[in-house]
């Protein structure tokens, strides 16, 4: 296939005034709903979506995709600055980007993100011009048993994701999981722990639990010293990253991109574990650990590349399969259908000028954001000396604005605060949030995967040992939990003997 | 004033002001609950319509999405909403499925609301994996029955139009076969795409895509007659499953109670709405028709509800599988 001509006729589409206005218009919107905490691409694109009927389809989801990255740059502005994630992939960048916000170098952490993103954002444009159509169809290859496999090894990663006790970031997996588990069971549609509200027949929102469990148990946190201004307790310390934090942040922001883009290739949702991936990976092969969790930057590298480039290969799946992996892409799926165009294999074949006209304008749209994003950093950091007591308020009413955008129920908007409640108890206690989100999101996922794969195969345990990609991510896994598991049974021992 | 007596006299003024305000009618937006997420097959549908009949009411018919347990949550809540019309619901066949479904639902499907009119019915295909061994329908049912412990059959969850279909062809052929479900159409796709599971019943809105692309086989049209959009494909009475003739019906109800011009009025819109050239022309490229005026009205719309409630009651019960 000729790529390069195809990428020609794709600029040529995108470079067009009105549709490269779009772009810069989705890539705004998208910037500006990241950062209000709650507001996310979904709720924003269903609102916007009548808006695109009368654009054609081709400028109508270049300014959608550019919502969508857009967002994904916007959402990890306030997990640094405010510690609020408002997507499942910012989560892990409130990690270290908050601390580095704490210790005054927030204005490193946002400039690390953008560069970050940036570049992940190009290499995996370029994955999905040149490899898309063929690593579409081998991703078709992970059936149940894969994803089961997946996702058992992306939660022996999660013990990773905390700093502290092992034991307690175990319990808040299996809380994580239990929450996941709240819902109607897939299979027989029973009720579980729903104790009768329908509101709860389709489980815990993740944004309601995620913004209360990170953002409203902040806010509690920082308003129990009125004294000190939250945030701005230290001095702000330089607006951009500093040489040694990009020499710091270029490989894991390499590896970031790799992992990213390979996982948000696979249909099934993969790019959520990208950020936890890239996390846990350069945790692992940090030199001093400890660091992670107390500012590293390239906590915030690795993780916002990863997300960045799965981001953009999750189009791959929706565009060569006509699939949508997630429900962002199923709103693409609407606006297509809504345009006319009939999601399919065929798509790539049939309107070649949508299909290189979208891959051509996802590098325009990281290029502007990268252009929108870097000088408004001095103005977000300027954000932080608002007197917190002005700041509080009104991140509330964007949180309540925007959970209860989702859907349109108050009920969420009460879950938020019960949840910003339990999070603040959970923080005084010593417990982390952040495995129990990531058991919350594959939790669910697991469940569905092991019983189906059980169902496909009749209740036979080997399908998961038969299958050579699933034996091999469970043989990673239980390599992972090794590693994991040994220092701490090594140093017990040591201790049992000198008693 | 005690709260009582607020309440009192704001259910007097509503009373008095009752046949002014119908006559007005509308005078502020109307919201036209989805009880789906946004942009999926029902919420196109809803948009569609809503933004000519917009035109026809002089006000904006906005789309607002309720998702969750099945479409009962967003009929819950238009079952419970001030009957004035300033809030109506588009629901899908479920509205039908969803009083046998659930056995304990919210509301009483039909005493809480006032039909509207009939919208569109969606056909539905019955498809398999590439590779499946059976060449047209006939062949299908006999290896099907042959095979019943090994052929799965995939759908995107309790009470969805994949899976009534699915009990609907179970039911046809006698045979119960290993149901797979799933979080939604684009899964259950993406894993018949990838030959991970044999069969599936879907609407023509999610698989006429990967039919034209050769990503899955066609077996037959759950319609009266062959789509102009998959002409190659039989219907299934063709096919000689006659009993399987269905389709994923729309409609639009308002809470019980609503004036009856004001019905009248919504009724006169969706009716227009349903002779637009535009609407006409983007239902074609899901597959599917507008009905026809003498279908959107209350009167056949209700007709309707009833004989489809009790078409599914049996079907379900058989099947033992409920959604609480």
């Amino acid at each position: 296939m000729d790529v390069l001509g195809n990428l020609a006729m794709g600029m040529g589409v995108a470079l067009t005034p009105l549709n490269l206005g779009l772009c810069l218009i989705g890539a705004l919107v998208g910037t500006m709903i990241g950062v209000l905490p709650g507001l996310g691409p979904i709720a924003t694109i269903a609102m916007l979506l009548p808006l695109t009927f009368s654009l054609d389809a081709t400028g109508a989801l270049i300014m959608l995709a550019g919502i969508y990255y857009g967002a994904q740059y916007g959402g990890s502005t306030t997990a640094i600055l405010v510690n609020m994630p408002g997507e499942t992939s910012s989560v892990v960048t409130t990690l270290d980007g908050h601390q580095m916000a704490r210790q005054g170098r927030a204005g490193a952490a946002l400039g690390i993100a953008a560069l970050g993103s940036f570049f992940a954002g190009c290499v995996a444009t370029l994955a999905v011009a040149i490899l898309g159509p063929i690593l579409a169809s081998v991703a078709k290859e992970f059936g149940a048993p894969e994803y089961f496999a997946l996702m058992v090894l992306g939660l022996v990663g999660a013990t990773v994701l905390a700093s502290g006790s092992i034991v307690k970031a175990v319990a808040m997996i299996i809380l994580g999981l239990l929450l996941g588990a709240v819902g109607s069971d897939i299979e027989t549609g029973t009720p579980r722990m729903t104790f009768d509200i329908p509101q709860l027949a389709d489980g815990i929102n993740f944004t309601v639990l995620a913004i209360g469990l990170f953002g409203v148990a902040e806010i509690i946190r920082n308003l129990e010293n009125p004294e000190e201004r939250g945030v701005l307790g230290a001095k702000i310390r330089g607006l951009l990253p500093t040489w040694q934090d990009i020499k710091t942040s270029a490989a894991p922001v390499l590896r970031g991109t790799f992992l990213g883009s390979v996982l948000g290739i696979l249909p099934g949702n993969g790019a959520v574990l990208a950020p936890y991936a890239s996390y846990t990976l350069e945790k692992k092969i940090a030199r001093e650990p400890q660091r992670f969790g107390r500012g590293a930057v390239e906590g915030v590298a690795g993780p916002e590349a990863a997300n960045n480039a799965g981001a953009q290969t999750s189009f791959i799946p929706l565009l060569t399969l006509g699939i949508p992996p997630n429900p962002v892409m199923a709103l693409m799926v609407g606006a297509m259908t809504i345009q006319g165009i009939i999601p399919g294999p065929q798509v790539m074949d049939t309107n070649p000028q949508l299909f290189w006209g979208m891959i051509a304008s996802m590098w325009l749209g990281n290029a502007m954001l990268v252009v929108i994003n870097l000088p408004m950093i001095g103005l977000w950091v300027r954000l932080l000396m608002v007197p917190y007591r002005l700041l509080y308020p009104a991140i509330l009413l964007f949180c309540c604005i925007g959970v209860f955008t989702v859907n349109n129920s108050y009920v969420d908007v009460l879950g938020v605060a019960f949840f910003g409640l339990v999070g603040y108890g959970l923080t005084k206690f010593g417990f982390e949030p952040a495995p129990l989100m990531l058991a919350f999101v594959l939790g669910p996922l697991m469940e569905e995967n092991l019983r189906r794969s059980l169902l496909i195969s009749r209740g036979d345990p080997m399908v998961f040992l038969n299958r050579p990609i699933s034996l091999g991510l469970l043989l990673v896994a239980a390599a992972l939990l090794l590693l994991v598991v040994m220092p701490s049974v090594k140093k017990r021992r040591k201790e049992a003997f000198q008693e | 004033m005690t709260f009582r007596s607020i309440a009192l006299a704001a259910v007097g003024l509503s009373v008095l002001a009752g046949p002014a305000m119908a006559q007005n009618y509308p005078t502020r937006p109307v919201t036209m609950v989805v009880p789906f997420a946004a942009g999926g097959p029902t919420d196109t549908v809803a948009r569609l319509i809503a933004q000519s009949m917009s035109q026809t009411l002089g006000q904006q018919v906005v789309v607002e999405n309720v998702g969750g347990a099945g479409g009962t949550l967003g009929a819950g809540r238009v079952a419970k909403a001030e009957p004035d019309g300033y809030t109506v619901l588009l629901h899908h066949i479920g509205q039908a499925t969803s009083a046998t479904l659930y056995r304990k639902l919210p509301y009483k499907t039909l005493e809480d609301f006032q039909t509207v009119g009939l919208v569109t019915d969606v056909p539905m295909t019955i498809v398999a994996r590439k590779d499946f061994p059976a060449k047209d329908m006939k062949e299908l049912v006999e290896y099907v029955k042959a095979n019943k412990d090994k052929v799965t059959l995939a759908n995107a969850g309790v009470g969805s139009a994949s899976h009534l279909c699915g009990m609907l062809f179970q039911d046809a052929i006698k045979t119960q076969l290993t149901t797979v479900p799933y979080k939604g159409t684009g899964p259950a796709m993406n894993d018949l795409v990838g030959s991970q599971v044999d069969l599936m019943c879907d609407q023509t809105t999610n698989t006429t895509g990967q039919i034209k692309g050769n990503a899955i086989k066609a077996y037959a049209v759950t319609t009266k007659d062959r789509l102009a959009s998959l002409g190659d494909l039989p219907t299934v009475a063709e096919a000689g499953l006659a009993g399987m003739t269905v389709g994923v019906w729309h409609g639009v109800y308002a809470p019980k109670g609503t004036p009856a011009p004001v019905v009248e009025k919504l009724s006169g819109a969706l009716q227009t709405a349903l002779a637009d050239q535009t609407v006409i022309a983007r239902f074609a490229e899901l597959g599917t028709t507008p009905e026809p005026k003498e279908r959107a009205t209350p009167a056949a719309h209700d007709q309707h509800l009833r004989a489809e409630i009790a078409r599914w009651k049996p079907i379900i019960e058989a099947a033992g599988t409920f959604a609480d």
